[in-house]
């Protein structure tokens, strides 16, 4: 196995104070690219200047679901698929914080599907981080929605032929006011892109192609994470704005990379807030955020 | 107050359940008795109909449902075939004048009163509070909790803009019923009242 | 602490158990509550929404049970008292969260209205027949706290103290409505907030260096919190953890953690369960019956009285903890207890593993739909007594 890409316990590594070294070594493989989107996360967290103490993270189950556990921030590791409710719920009542979920493609689409397209609708303001490795990786590399047609996973051993979701498409029709893809080839760019969606308001979502050499690529004989890598540089494009009809993922072909949709929509609280305001005047008392004791 | 088993039925928007829970505050509330209610809910309180059923007693309710009623107040012909049938021997029945027409019942000493609750409610400007006429007629006719107990219930579960309104119609229910307790009650399948037996 | 008294509806009302349950929520200081549609429960949430606005609370409606049992857990870790409200099937898709509740010693409250099952049953009509789900729904061993009103002023009254236990021992905790509490109408008095008792969440004071999210204090054995944003950087996790909520997937620390969060409950049980006894001491027979039942048994029990039996009766307020302590007291002292309760045979299991075959135990069981006749109880009565 090929040796990681970035290295995220480097001594000399400026984003170690947002982690917990104390939990280091972490559980992901070399060449792995969910330490690179971690990388960004950091990067993006310093570019942003983002007060620390008022971001909170979530994640589901899953290998990328393990990254709320390495942040050195207000953490929450949750069920498998909840990810986004518990954060509708975080977020509702602390409305000041600013919430990131960090999830897998078969956490937030699959057994996470139906949370994810509400809370798209409802714009409820969250930070989504799709890292997809076109497979379940924790469970050992079995077919996840965001999986290709003609891949063998460890349950389509000849190879898949159920249609996968094009994730970008899916979350613009559901809602979401920042769509973005990049791949973990694309550090700077998907860096900045984090830092540019935390000062965004509403439903945000970046989706991060990522390799999973363990599971994925090995299985499909498509080399190890270096080789990802010099197929991610190959083969994207960036085309920002790009119709996210037409963005959706083959074993390999072309990967359409850039902003998609940058778009305004008042989010939940504003529309709730706005509403209840007019229907109840003086009556209407604001929720403040935490007031229990 | 006396253990007594009510059922209130009509249709749907009669204010059904509001007599009821006026019935049941005056009880417990005002008077400090014991006043259970259970509705209907489901497939039969789809389609119109609307049954409420109270137990009043001066000792805490234990069993929650009613068995068979002492009394009924049925604002609808509907509610009348579905339920005139369980009322107990010797029981009470309060109809709607105007919608429900009374009917031979196979059950020992029944009364009947009726009040044309909807009409005057009616000439009192709102027909939307024709069950607090029904609920004065109630009052009267059962005896079973003191007038300013029910005139304050109704008073308590009114917006007040609308208090004055609804204590008219309590007050005109009550004292209809006042006056039809001297002429006594209506025998079942006529017009004047008269009481009735099988 | 008092109740806020800017929740708290004082008077005298005739409510239904549902909006009392609401007005027992609100009171105890919920400002948040997620839920999804289910008859008989609905109108718990209904009122909720009504209410939240004016309180300076918030309603959301999510888009499943599962949702709504896991944006309560995200909000308490927020900062707020929350609870979701559900029934039946609504009940069987929240079972993962209550794990995950127990797990991450998340503060929070269920309500569930049962109605008969299994699967989509009787939507409409009562039945106690998820007492042994609440306690072991979930996967693996934890406890909860279960308590059961049996009428609209307990639906106030438990709902309060639910979220005080809950705060006390940061646990799940279940108010096991039944369809017949929950919409029947009585008298409901809402005390003035100042004689309401309100358990404060535990927030700690600790040094931010040293405090460890998950390290047992006090009697109780529960830690304190601290909330996303007060600058502990928590981390709360599902899997297997340490005091500092640390994954470790070690047997020693599995060992430690999960019999921490067994025995905070029950080395607290005697505190936890309450009950209403009467007339055990001399008893031939008791009664052990909950919710809705408990009422009706008790019109067994007067006439069974009135026939010159000897019959005491004991109402599980507190379900789980089941009160063994109890259960072991007096069934070497009666000729029998019999259990009567809208399922096939539940809590009766738990009264036979406590009374240990020291005396007959007799089962009036109830498929749900209606509650007992008090002549079928009555009749279990006499045939134990003889
Ligand atoms: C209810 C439930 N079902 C199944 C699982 C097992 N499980 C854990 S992670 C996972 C898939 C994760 O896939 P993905 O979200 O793509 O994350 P990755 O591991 O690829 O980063 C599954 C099925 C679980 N934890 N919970
Ligand atoms: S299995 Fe795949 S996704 Fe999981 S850590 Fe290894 S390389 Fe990464």
């Amino acid at each position: 196995m090929s040796s990681p890409i970035v290295s995220i316990t480097a001594p000399a590594n400026p984003v170690e104070d947002f982690l917990r070294t104390d939990r280091m070594p972490h559980i992901w493989c070399p060449g792995c690219g969910i330490g690179t989107t971690v990388n960004c996360f950091t990067r993006a967290l310093l570019e942003s200047n983002t007060d620390l103490n008022k971001l909170s993270i979530v994640s589901g189950i899953g290998c990328t679901g393990r990254v709320a556990g390495y942040t050195n921030l207000d953490s929450f590791h949750t069920t498998h698929g909840r990810a986004i409710p518990f954060a509708t719920g975080l977020k509702l009542a602390s409305p000041d914080m600013t919430v990131v979920v960090y999830s897998g493609d078969g956490d937030l689409f699959a057994i996470g599907g139906n949370h994810l397209i509400h809370a798209a609708r409802r714009n409820i303001d969250l930070k989504v981080i799709c890292v997809n490795n076109l497979t379940y990786a924790m469970t050992g590399g079995q077919t996840g929605p965001a999986t290709p047609l003609d891949v063998i996973t460890a349950t389509a051993p000849y190879g898949t032929y159920d249609p996968a979701f094009n994730l970008p498409y899916l979350v613009e029709a559901a809602g979401a006011v920042f769509v973005a893809r990049w791949t973990t080839f694309h550090v700077k760019q998907l860096a900045r892109s984090m830092a540019e969606m935390f000062k965004k308001k509403g439903f945000c979502f970046i989706e991060v192609v990522s390799p999973c050499p363990t599971l994925y690529q090995r299985r499909n004989k498509m080399g190890d994470g270096l080789d990802t890598m010099k197929f991610y540089k190959e083969m994207s494009k960036t085309k920002h704005g790009a119709p996210t009809n037409e963005v959706g993922l083959t074993k390999s072909g072309e990967i359409i990379v850039g902003k998609f949709v940058d778009r305004e929509r008042p989010d939940f609280a504003t529309m709730m807030n706005a509403h209840l305001q007019h229907e109840l005047g003086d009556q209407y008392i604001q929720a403040e955020g935490p007031v229990c004791g | 107050m006396r253990l007594t088993e009510l059922r209130i039925a009509g249709f749907g928007g009669q204010g059904v359940i509001m007599c009821a829970s006026v019935i049941g505050r005056a009880a417990s509330i005002v008077e400090n008795g014991y006043a259970t209610m259970t509705q209907n809910f489901g497939p039969e309180a789809r389609g119109g109909a609307c049954s409420a059923q109270l137990v009043l007693s001066p000792t805490p309710v234990l069993y929650p449902y009613v068995v068979q009623p002492d009394l009924m107040v049925l604002m609808s012909q509907e509610a009348y075939v579905k339920f005139a049938g369980d009322i107990k021997p010797g029981g009470t029945l309060i109809v709607e004048r105007d919608l429900v027409r009374v009917q031979e019942l196979n059950v020992p000493d029944v009364k009947v009163f009726a009040i044309p609750a909807t009409r005057i409610a009616e000439d009192l400007g709102r027909k939307m509070v024709q069950n607090i006429v029904m609920t004065g007629f109630f009052g009267a006719i059962s005896g079973l909790l003191e007038r300013e107990s029910l005139c304050k219930a109704v008073e308590d579960s009114v917006p007040p803009a609308f208090a004055e309104l609804n204590r008219k119609a309590f007050n005109a229910g009550y004292e209809y019923g006042m006056k039809h307790l001297e002429t006594g009650a209506l025998e079942l399948g006529e017009e004047d009242p008269v009481s009735v037996s099988e | 602490m008092h109740a806020d008294p800017v929740g708290v509806l004082t008077g005298a009302h005739f409510l239904d158990g549902d909006h009392a349950a609401c007005e027992g929520a609100i009171a105890a200081g919920a400002r948040f509550s997620a839920g999804y549609p289910i008859t008989p429960s609905t109108e718990v949430v209904e009122r909720f929404s009504h209410r939240a606005p004016k309180i300076g609370a918030t309603f959301i409606q999510m888009e499943d049970e599962l949702a709504a049992s896991i944006a309560i857990l995200g909000a308490v870790w927020g900062g707020v008292k929350a609870f979701t409200v559900t029934s039946g099937p609504g009940f069987s898709l929240m079972m993962e969260h209550i794990g995950y509740a127990a797990m991450t010693e998340t503060p929070c409250v269920f309500i569930d209205v049962q109605r008969g099952g299994p699967s989509t049953g009787l939507p409409t009509l009562p039945a106690q027949a998820d007492m042994m789900q609440v306690k072991w729904g979930s996967h693996g061993d934890y406890e909860i706290i279960a308590l059961c009103p049996n009428s609209p002023q307990e639906c106030f009254d438990l709902t309060i103290k639910a979220f005080n236990f809950s705060e006390q021992y940061r646990v799940p905790v279940f108010v096991m409505m039944d369809e017949v509490v929950g919409h029947m109408t009585e008298k409901v008095v809402i005390p003035r907030a100042e004689e309401i008792e309100v358990e404060p969440r535990r927030w700690t004071t600790q040094d931010k260096s040293s405090f460890q999210l998950f390290a047992p204090c006090g009697e109780e054995q529960t830690p304190e919190m601290a909330k996303a944003g007060d600058g502990y950087q928590v981390h709360v996790t599902g899997l297997t953890h340490d005091e500092r909520g640390y994954p470790n997937m070690t047997p020693a620390v599995q060992d430690r953690m999960v019999r921490r969060l067994v025995s905070k409950i029950r080395d607290n049980a005697e505190k936890i369960c309450l009950t209403e006894q009467h007339d055990i001491e001399g008893a031939d027979v008791v009664v052990v019956s909950y919710g809705i039942t408990s009422r009706v048994a008790q019109r067994a029990v007067e006439t069974a009285r009135a026939e010159g039996l000897k019959v005491g009766s004991l109402r599980l307020i507190t379900a789980w903890p089941f009160p063994e302590h109890i259960i072991r007291a007096i069934a070497p002292k009666v000729k029998g207890i019999v259990v009567a309760e809208l399922n096939l045979g539940q809590m009766v299991r738990e009264v036979e593993r406590c009374a240990g075959g020291q005396c007959r135990i007799a089962h009036v069981g109830h498929a749900g739909g209606t509650v007992h006749k008090p002549e079928q109880i009555l009749k279990a009565i006499q045939e134990v007594a003889r």
